[in-house]
């Protein structure tokens, strides 16, 4: 049965602005941004399945500044979704709402994001290709 | 007083009449993809600047190929259901709401199998 006038919560512009609320905001963007992402993952697929050549022209776009510009974002992206994601499900147990859990929480999320996506980048230039 | 239980009560309710089917299907697919993302990225970053050679055979292998497929299967799923609710919250007129998601849902589908099937084509033919 549906209830009519039921409360509903209101629009974002009356909360006071806070790190909490732009990670709420970024996760619905990355979730957004990552669908978009997923068209690379595609073409990069479809590019070794479709031979050598194929293959040879991705690699060369996405090692290009563009590329890795984007690729960078993409995987800042998943990282800070992840993280997040993490945390959702954290919060869907019922667990870790208190102001001072989630200030902590909001903290471990940004920098757990940078710092994976941080790592990330470091081994796979540094260390094993450039 | 009803003797039912908070989640019996739900069930095949919302506007969909689906009651939390459809919020559920996102925290499985969301428990999934914790794993599967980090091996995925992990190994993509193993791949940065590989020859042709190395990355077939890598998809190649028995499980690799298994987990891309299962990593894409529950992605785009993912992605299907997430973008659904930014629709939901976001479109109100009638028509225009059932043509986004069926957009969505072929959209995904379509990028989805496109994916999978080079998948397979690559494990099968290298
Ligand atoms: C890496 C593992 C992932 C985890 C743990 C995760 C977790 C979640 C969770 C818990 C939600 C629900 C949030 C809410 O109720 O507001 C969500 C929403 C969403 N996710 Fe993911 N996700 C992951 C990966 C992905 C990927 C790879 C994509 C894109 C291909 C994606 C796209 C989305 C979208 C579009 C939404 C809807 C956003 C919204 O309703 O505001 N997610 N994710």
């Amino acid at each position: 049965m549906a209830q009519p006038n039921r409360p509903l919560s209101p629009h974002l512009q009356v909360y006071k602005w806070g790190l909490h609320m732009a990670l709420s905001i970024l996760h619905r963007a990355t979730g957004v941004a990552l669908g978009a992402g997923t068209l690379l993952l595609a073409w990069w697929l479809m590019a070794i399945a479709s031979g050598p050549e194929a293959y040879a022209q991705v690699r060369d776009c996405m090692t290009g500044w563009l590329g890795r510009l984007v690729l960078f974002g993409f995987t800042w992206a998943l990282m800070l979704h992840l993280c997040n994601g993490v945390r959702h499900l954290v919060w869907d147990t019922g667990c870790g709402f208190e102001l001072s859990t989630v200030r902590v929480s909001n903290q471990l999320v940004l920098w757990g994001s940078v710092i994976l996506t941080l790592v990330a980048w470091g081994v796979g230039y540094g260390l094993i290709g450039g | 007083m009803s003797m039912r239980t908070p989640l019996g009560r739900v069930r095949g309710l919302g506007s969909a009449r689906n009651g939390t089917h459809h919020w559920w299907l996102q925290r499985v697919t969301a428990v999934a993809l914790v794993p599967l993302t980090v091996w995925f990225v992990a190994s993509i970053v193993g791949l940065v600047g590989a020859d042709y050679e190395t990355v077939t055979l890598w998809v190649a292998q028995p499980l690799v190929a298994v987990l891309l497929i299962l990593f894409l299967l529950t992605g785009f799923y993912h992605l299907k259901l997430g973008l659904q609710v930014v629709v939901e919250d976001y479109v109100h007129h009638e028509g225009a709401k059932v043509a986004t998601q069926m957009l969505i849902t072929f959209g995904c589908f379509l990028v989805g199998a496109l994916s999978i099937f080079a998948v397979l084509k690559i494990a099968f033919t290298s």
